[in-house]
């Protein structure tokens, strides 16, 4: 397999936006029949990879060579002409046409200045039994799965182009059976000769289908190696960024464990979105949350904090039972959530870092309460400093801050109504190093003055050196706790990568 | 089975239902006369409408409608009265202007990325304001070829009259139902009201196909300007004042989602015989006010976006189900 | 919000310029545009006389402002003010004392507003869509409230909040003066700008911080509806009657477009009532430019085209690190194009 030529070759790929770089001298090789796997936590730079791949974006810098010829690809269309075909994750299909015109829209056959519906149809089917799919081709996209839905957009895909084909996620909401059928047709398509790059966040499905691996982290290249060479705690050390011959000190070990623990979760669950978990958290402790993306980390997050409603379970505070059904319920309790997506869920750009920061403890104190404006510019400065925040002044629109910096806005935010459970998810992704420090510092501190913190984190380490307890989750379900002497990056790294006990659809 | 064509058979139904709930009160509806009365009556509405269920389907609204058929009826009027020009003529001129106006506003909504509702809304203030600044009277068109126009009808047995406007809606209609289905350019509108995103990326042209919707819409409204001159035989500024409203009324009623992608033309043309057989009852009704049309439309309204809302709300909680969270 | 300081002065300059070029014109156009006399105890003149005539449009741009600023947009005003005249008018008619007649015409402007206001918040209708049942709707209910006719009415106490006058001042002037006023207040004493700029920028960060995005949305259009009642009071009393057919007819489209001028985007976020007020303002001194310089009045509709097509080409080209990149983002075509 080694011996194959690259088909798509990248080399020192980098790409910036503004305030951070998504891709920093990346090299990347697709060879000719080999099912490719790309890999990385959210941020890594998958995404952005793909995108220069397909057109959506130039790369800054770099080489993008098909087979040895350096191409300007110039956009998607573009990309399509040059053979290299992508089946994105969301941005689908049109699932309000025929199956027919999904495949051939704007290349459809054409008689006497009318689209020839039976031919196109015919085609179709013929299309479609390549891939041992019988469908109804006439009828609408999205009386099909979603299985169906990514089989009809590959057959797309490879029809138009042909030579590489890119599958973002394509398996993230398969099931098994699906899967399979998906794989089957994988094969059969390396087996033509096709360059298939597989972006997953299933680790069994790297080892089942892939030929290579290459790892992302942080934009740069943690690695490429074949499948078969690369241990899976190897892989998962990679992607989440620890080499193992280092260990790493939980220098939380000597705090006391709580006696009580005022926040108790009982079988909190939602079907399909994470099985029922039980919880129980302590003022003055921090949960560490380990686990990949997809494991139902957030899905944990949302329904603690009443963004989804919990189907199951119940929830006592102090030994009193509590309804937590909207963010604002969860609020009145003394909860506070950073969420994952700062830029859709947190921060209100257009708003200043003062209004930023006032915002929840506003929408606590009630419409008619209002925070003056000294009291806001109070607050907002006392934060500023607390947390260095840098920003040239607090009436500064949020959305011109640094990654970090407006990390640290929503958190003041929450800071300021005083909250007694603090939620972070992903508190350091996509922020630099210096204030990536600076928050796990204040991670420290806050629960030192005897907060209850939850910490969602990719990144290993970090949640070995500030967790009390560390939940581990696989596959949407919390599957084990450790803590004390056990929270060490192996052991979260070996139930991280653990086969999956029994069946999970 | 398919939830799509649901509001299509519910509007199917409800004309049905309504046609023979009037038939039974006044047998006399039930007539080639009250039949070809509506589609004459209605014509100038479902011209415009065929217009509007493409601009609905793409995801748009065009609010200009009215006042470019008020501008066409005023055009037309000027320039076969007052500078004799002959009324061919005084069509392609129309239908020029009123082409080049909406492919302007797509133009502007394309490449500005401006809502649709803002930018045809300055179109209709546009429209309207130019019927003014052409005449703020009534002019009465009196020309021999449309007498001739006017006189021409098919007898339907039993004495109605299927007009050379009735015959005119019907022909758009058909031309507007094989351009929905059979022309890549009536795929392309569905893709743009499906997904822009993803048309985008699956190679339609979005730009040319936004400024061809509204090229269209703008061509379809001087259309049915022409027709509401003829069915009308004058010029008026003040004239279809608020017809946007009953021809996006007829396009929903008719089973188009407002938010686009899903819907037919076959639909709206029930839509606009709905609106018409609650007028002609009303008519036979004799103590009932015009205005019993506007509440029933606006309850049918609110009816059809409500079920759609509805069957929205069920695929996405199917979608959510398969694919989990 | 903008409190009177010069950073909020400079950013008004473009409107402010307008105004007085636009008073200017008319001055030209009319040389006794700027007389203002006393008589019988009420003011006089043309300038009066702009205000007057523009306070309807002032009081619904103040609600219009709310919903604007919440990312959504009101189609139905226009025929709300109908529908709140027409109950005037009727309730007036039949011997109903002026005070419940008022109460049950803002009630009925609440009313609408909480119908357009539930199924934006709680049926996540699209505004324009949600509004567009009641502009259809509403004028067939005003005329089914009047039975198709005009009514008309003779009670001095209803007249006296169109055509009467307080202080020397005219009514609508002093109404729409007290509602901005008061909207301003409320503005500044409470949390609410905040809030509704929040949920107008980002609603999911806003409902993430604990804010009840749906009840404010409610309370928003509910508002809104309010407004348009009692603009619908103000030019019924105006006229002594109510005409279902005509009254507020593209009313809506003038608030709109005033709130536009005044500033807000149509995206949302940021906004300022008193703007808004000064954008009805221009608009109507528009209306009397062009009426003092004897064109018919209607050639003010190609004034306001214009004058819409001016403001989306400064906007989009203005703002291109504003909302036309951030839809850019989304599709690829941003970085396509070249």
């Amino acid at each position: 397999m080694t011996d194959k030529p690259g088909l798509l070759t990248v080399e020192g790929i980098c790409k910036s936006f503004i305030g951070f770089k998504a891709l920093d001298g990346v090299d990347f090789t697709v060879r000719s029949g080999e099912i490719h796997a790309l890999l990385g936590e959210n941020g890594a730079g998958k995404s952005t990879l793909i995108k220069v791949l397909t057109g959506v974006h130039q790369p800054d810098s770099g080489v993008i060579k098909i087979d040895g010829q350096a191409v300007n690809v110039r956009d998607t269309q573009h990309a399509q002409n040059l053979g290299i075909g992508t089946v994105y994750q969301e941005v689908n299909l049109l699932p309000n046409m025929s199956v027919a015109d999904n495949l051939f829209i704007g290349r459809q056959p054409m008689r006497f200045g009318f689209v020839n519906r039976k031919l196109m149809e015919e085609r179709a089917r013929e299309l479609l039994a390549q891939y041992d799919l019988h469908l109804d081709v006439a009828s609408d996209l999205s009386r099909y799965s979603v299985a169906v839905q990514q089989l009809v957009a590959i057959a797309r895909a490879v029809d138009m182009s042909g030579r590489v084909l890119v599958l973002d996620e394509p398996t993230a909401s398969l099931d098994r059976h699906e899967t399979e059928i998906l794989f089957a047709i994988l094969r059969q398509l390396r087996a033509r000769g096709l360059g298939i790059v597989f972006i997953t966040h299933f680790l069994d499905q790297v080892y089942e289908i892939c030929d290579r691996v290459t790892i992302l982290r942080n934009g740069k290249l943690a690695g490429c190696a074949l499948t078969a060479e690369l241990p899976k705690i190897e892989l998962v050390s990679l992607m989440l960024g620890r080499t193992l011959a280092i260990a790493t000190h939980n220098t939380r070990r000597d705090r006391p464990v709580p006696a009580i623990r005022q926040f108790s979760f009982k079988g909190l669950g939602r079907s399909r979105s994470i099985a029922p978990f039980d919880l129980d958290i302590g003022e003055g402790e921090v949960i560490g949350m380990a686990g990949l993306l997809g494991s139902g980390r957030t899905e944990t997050a949302k329904i603690l904090f009443g963004i989804e409603t919990a189907d199951t379970g119940h929830v006592h505070i102090d030994g009193n039972p509590a309804l937590i059904r909207t963010p604002q319920a969860a609020v009145a309790c003394g909860f506070g959530l950073c969420p994952e997506d700062r830029k859709s869920d947190g921060i209100i750009g257009d708003l200043s870092v003062r209004e930023n920061i006032s915002l929840a403890l506003q929408a606590q104190r009630g419409w008619f309460n209002r925070l003056s404006g000294r009291e806001q510019t109070v607050l907002a400065d006392k934060f500023v400093k607390a947390l260095d925040i840098r920003t040239t002044d607090i009436e500064k629109p949020v959305k011109f801050l640094s990654g970090g910096n407006q990390q640290k806005v929503i958190l003041a935010r929450w800071l300021a109504t005083n909250p007694r459970f603090l939620i972070l998810d992903e508190p350091t992704r996509g922020i630099d190093v210096g204030a990536h420090a600076e928050i796990i510092a204040l991670i420290n501190r806050l629960c030192d003055d005897g907060m209850a913190l939850l910490v969602i984190s990719s990144e290993i380490e970090e949640i070995v050196a500030y967790s009390t307890r560390v939940v581990v989750l696989r596959d949407r379900a919390h599957r084990g706790e450790l803590s004390g002497d056990e929270i060490t990056a192996s052991n979260i790294l070996g139930m991280i990568a653990a086969e999956p006990e029994g069946a999970s659809a | 089975m398919n939830t799509r064509v649901l509001p299509l058979y519910a509007t199917l139904l409800i004309c049905i239902i309504a046609y023979a709930a009037c038939v039974f009160q006044f047998p006399a509806m039930f007539s080639t006369r009250v039949a070809g009365n509506l589609l004459t009556d209605n014509a100038f509405l479902g011209i415009a409408a065929v217009g509007m269920t493409f601009v609905i389907l793409s995801g748009g609204i065009d609010l200009s409608v009215g006042s470019v058929i008020a501008f066409t009826g005023v055009l037309l009027a000027v320039l076969i009265t007052r500078y004799g020009v002959h009324p061919l003529i005084a069509f392609a001129i129309a239908l020029l202007i009123t082409t080049v106006f909406g492919a302007g506003m797509g133009a502007i909504i394309h490449y500005l990325e401006v809502p649709a509702f803002i930018v045809t809304l300055a179109g209709m203030f546009l429209a309207r304001g130019l019927c003014f600044v052409m005449t703020t009277d009534s002019i009465p068109i009196d020309h021999e070829f449309y007498a001739m126009l006017q006189g021409l009808f098919y007898r339907l047995p039993g004495g109605g009259r299927l007009t050379f406007i009735g015959l005119l809606m019907m022909v758009v209609f058909i031309i507007g139902i094989v351009m929905a289905h059979f022309s890549k350019f009536g795929s392309y509108v569905y893709a743009v009201g499906g997904n822009r995103t993803s048309a985008e990326l699956m190679g339609v042209p979005v730009a040319r196909t936004t400024i061809g919707i509204y090229a269209m819409s703008g061509f379809l409204s001087g259309l049915a300007g022409i027709v509401f001159s003829l069915y009308t035989s004058a010029g008026y500024s003040l004239a279809a004042v608020g017809v946007e409203l009953d021809t996006i009324a007829a396009v929903v009623i008719g089973g188009t989602l407002l938010t686009g992608g899903v819907g037919y033309v076959a639909g709206t043309f029930i839509g606009v015989i709905i609106q018409g057989i609650i007028q002609t009852y009303i008519v036979f009704d004799g103590t009932l006010s015009s205005w019993w049309t506007k509440i029933v439309v606006g309850v049918l309204l609110f009816s059809f976006i409500a079920l759609q809302r509805i069957l929205v709300f069920l695929s996405l909680k199917r979608t959510t189900a398969t694919s989990g969270g | 919000m903008s409190r009177l300081n010069t950073a909020a002065l400079t950013k008004a300059m473009p409107q402010l310029l307008s105004l007085m070029l636009i008073l200017f014109l008319n001055y030209l156009a009319f040389p006794g545009f700027f007389e203002i006399r006393l008589q019988d105890g009420r003011l006089f003149g043309s300038l009066i006389d702009v205000l007057n005539r523009g306070a309807p449009v002032i009081i619904l741009a103040i609600g219009m402002t709310a919903v604007i600023a919440s990312r959504g947009v009101d189609l139905s005003v226009g025929a709300v003010m109908a529908i709140s005249g027409a109950l005037a008018a009727t309730m007036t008619v039949s011997g109903y004392p002026v005070p419940i007649v008022i109460l049950a015409a803002l009630g009925a402007g609440l009313l609408c507003g909480l119908w357009n206001g539930i199924l934006v918040a709680y049926f996540d209708l699209q505004p324009i869509v949600a509004t567009l049942i009641l502009m259809v709707a509403g004028r067939g209910i005003a005329q089914l409230i009047t039975e198709g006719s005009i009514v008309t009415f003779n009670e001095p106490g209803l007249i006296f909040f169109g055509t009467g006058s307080f202080a020397g001042i005219p009514m609508p002037i002093l109404i729409a003066a007290l509602l901005l006023t008061l909207a301003i207040a409320v503005v500044r004493r409470t949390a609410l700008g905040l809030l509704i700029e929040s949920i107008g920028i980002n609603r999911s960060a806003s409902s993430y911080a604990g804010l009840n995005s749906k009840l404010l949305l409610l309370v928003i259009y509910a508002f809104c509806g309010v407004c348009a009642a009692l603009a619908g009071i103000i030019i019924a009393a105006d006229i002594r009657g109510a005409d279902a057919n005509n009254a507020g007819l593209w009313l809506e489209l003038d608030a709109i477009l005033a709130v536009v001028v005044g500033g807000t985007s149509l995206f949302g976020g940021r906004f300022s009532i008193l703007m808004s007020a000064l954008g009805a303002v221009i608009i109507q001194a528009m209306n009397t430019g062009i009426l003092l310089s004897g064109f018919p009045p209607e050639y003010n509709l190609i004034l306001k085209a214009l004058v819409i097509i001016v403001i989306l080409l400064a906007q989009s080209f203005s703002s291109l690190g504003g909302w036309a990149f951030l839809k850019g983002e989304f599709r690829s075509k941003g970085a396509n194009r070249q």
